[in-house]
């Protein structure tokens, strides 16, 4: 069952005169796990925000589960079906870590504002729904021990993780990851493999992964996009980009020739 | 079953509290002046808890909260002096009337942040305070007489309604999501939250209770002024949010509690009323940078340990 999730056509954003991605063609299919890899500055967190509502793209369409998601409010892609880490750690710091995934649990929820300022019982059935599935999620990264301490105070590896289990939390269908292993030790990176592997096949989740770290990239990714440039320079299996001369030379500079 | 315990707790205690001043207030050991001093300081609770649904919870810097205020004063006083309705309707009518004030400016304003919110609320306040100087229907800038309606009873359980529903509203997934708001509001919009609509829906509370403070203000000093709702108002409210420590219910309340009571006894001083008044609040910055409480509530300093043994 391969249909295709998500279809990106000629899509491209111009900040002022500077075309910061152009003309970028993608397409995922349900199930698959990609990466989308380049140099410093070559549009990859463009691309995400593009995706994700946070940029209205200047040119191009984004089709999403079949519906036109290029320009639309960043909350309504979420409750759609997409939901994204950030590269620089985005949790609410001042909030429990179950809270932050209570947070992102929100749009799944049903009572209202009035059940909830007048204690009505769908509050509190609604209340302990939540807590029940934030809690589950907590326990897949492990961070249940964690529940009741702020953000702020969680060790680096511990906000990676609360960063991709309060984007799961959201419900999407597709998962974007934006550096997930940045920062991270070798185990650590090695077991945050494992953990995206796993809550992929659990949740039967698509997911875009950004990374510079070409051993995870190469070693879980079934296709690789690589930009440079704003623009997309190979698309293929990890073994087709690792022999691609276009990609080693973005990576590396031109061979000299004599 | 534990927590609806605590609530019922609470409940008692504040029936304790009422029943034991209006006992004194019947026998007259709490004296006119003290029962005004606790009437006002009711009426800054409620004004002071009302800015920190929007200020200390949403995040939404606005500084023009007497406004809203003055609508709740001026619609109230309309419903019980000109139209003859009962005092109840007229808080009811005036809290209304503030809460669509605070939509029509909200929805407009809350696309914009930080700054540039303050000035607009700020001018916002302004605008109503000029309407009211010139309408005569109002009395103008000579201000509307008004019976002396409020007691003690309207002030307390004016105060307990606001705690009690602005705390509902914060321990909920709505007050969750606000809080998203002020922490972080890309990563709030990109979990799925409606920041644009929780800003609006957080306003419009504040500006619901802030009219009930209002409407009660005016039916307790006998006249009011346009001028009494100027800029200098907003910022008293302001400073009581500040000060008990943003994001935290109880530390307004607290904060408001100890400034009505230093100004009612600097009363007495008027040349260094305002230096003294000042220093507090000096020292108080000096000293507690985040505020009395910070993001605490008063409850979870007899927590011990909860936190995961964790310093903040």
């Amino acid at each position: 069952m391969s249909e295709t999730l998500l279809k990106v056509d000629s899509l491209g954003i111009t900040f002022g005169g500077l075309k910061a991605v152009q003309k970028v063609d993608m397409y995922m299919n349900q199930g698959e796990l990609i990466g989308l890899i380049g140099p410093n500055g070559a549009g990859k967190t463009t691309t995400f925000n593009m995706l994700t509502g946070v940029y209205t793209p200047t040119e191009g369409k984004i089709t999403f589960n079949g519906k036109s998601i290029g320009g639309l409010d960043p909350y309504k892609v979420t409750r759609g079906g997409i939901s994204r880490t950030f590269q620089n750690i985005r949790l609410f710091k001042e909030l429990s870590v179950l809270d932050n995934v209570k947070v992102a649990n929100h749009g799944l929820a049903k009572h209202n504002l009035v059940s909830s300022i007048f204690r009505l019982p769908s509050h509190f059935k609604g209340e302990s729904k939540m807590e029940e599935e934030s809690l589950a999620f907590l326990k897949i990264f492990g961070l249940d021990v964690y529940k009741n301490e702020l953000a702020k105070n969680l060790p680096y590896g511990m906000q990676r993780r609360l960063e991709i289990a309060r984007a799961l939390a959201a419900g999407p269908k597709l998962l974007l990851l934006d550096e997930p292993a940045a920062g991270m030790n070798p185990q650590e990176t090695h077991d945050l493999m494992e953990l995206i592997a796993f809550i992929r096949k659990e949740f039967n989740l698509t997911i875009l992964l950004i990374e510079h770290d070409m051993h995870l990239v190469m070693g879980i990714c079934e296709r690789i996009y690589v930009l440079d440039h704003g623009q997309l320079i190979a698309e293929g299996s990890p073994a087709e980009i690792r022999s691609n001369p276009k990609v080693i030379e973005a990576y590396l500079g031109e061979e000299v020739t004599e | 079953m534990k927590k609806s315990k605590i609530f019922w707790g609470y409940m008692a205690l504040a029936l304790v509290i009422y029943a034991v001043v209006q006992v004194l207030i019947n026998n007259g050991i709490v004296t006119f002046y003290y029962q005004n001093m606790l009437i006002t300081m009711c009426i800054n609770i409620m004004l002071a808890v009302s800015l920190h649904i929007i200020l200390g919870i949403t995040g939404q810097f606005s500084i023009g909260h007497a406004g809203f205020m003055a609508v709740g004063a001026y619609v109230s006083a309309i419903c019980t002096m000109q139209l003859e309705l009962p005092f109840v309707t007229g808080i009811l009518l005036g809290a209304i009337v503030a809460a669509l004030a605070g939509l029509l400016v909200g929805i407009p304003t809350l696309r914009l942040k930080g700054d540039y919110l303050a000035i607009a609320t700020l001018g916002f306040a302004e605008i109503i305070r000029i309407i009211f100087l010139n309408i005569e229907y109002v009395g103008g800038a000579a201000g509307m007489q008004i019976t002396h309606q409020t007691n003690w009873t309207y002030a307390f359980f004016g105060v307990v309604v606001t705690i009690l529903i602005i705390s509902n509203f914060t321990n909920s997934r709505h007050g969750r999501a606000c809080i998203s708001i002020r922490e972080d509001e890309i990563a709030a919009d990109a979990m799925g939250i409606n920041t644009t609509y929780y800003k609006v829906v957080a306003f419009a509370i504040g500006s619901f209770f802030a009219g009930v403070a209002g409407a009660i203000y005016a039916h307790n000093f006998y006249i009011i002024q346009p001028t009494t709702f100027g800029f200098l108002k907003s910022f008293d409210i302001l400073i009581f949010v500040v000060l008990g420590g943003l994001g935290s219910l109880s530390g307004s309340v607290l904060a408001a509690i100890l400034l009505t009571i230093v100004t009612t006894y600097l009363q007495g001083f008027p040349e260094t009323r305002m230096i003294i008044y000042s220093l507090v609040l000096i020292l108080v910055m000096l000293y507690r940078p985040s505020g009395l409480l910070g993001t605490k509530e008063v409850t979870d300093l007899f927590k011990f340990g909860k936190r995961g043994g964790s310093k903040a």
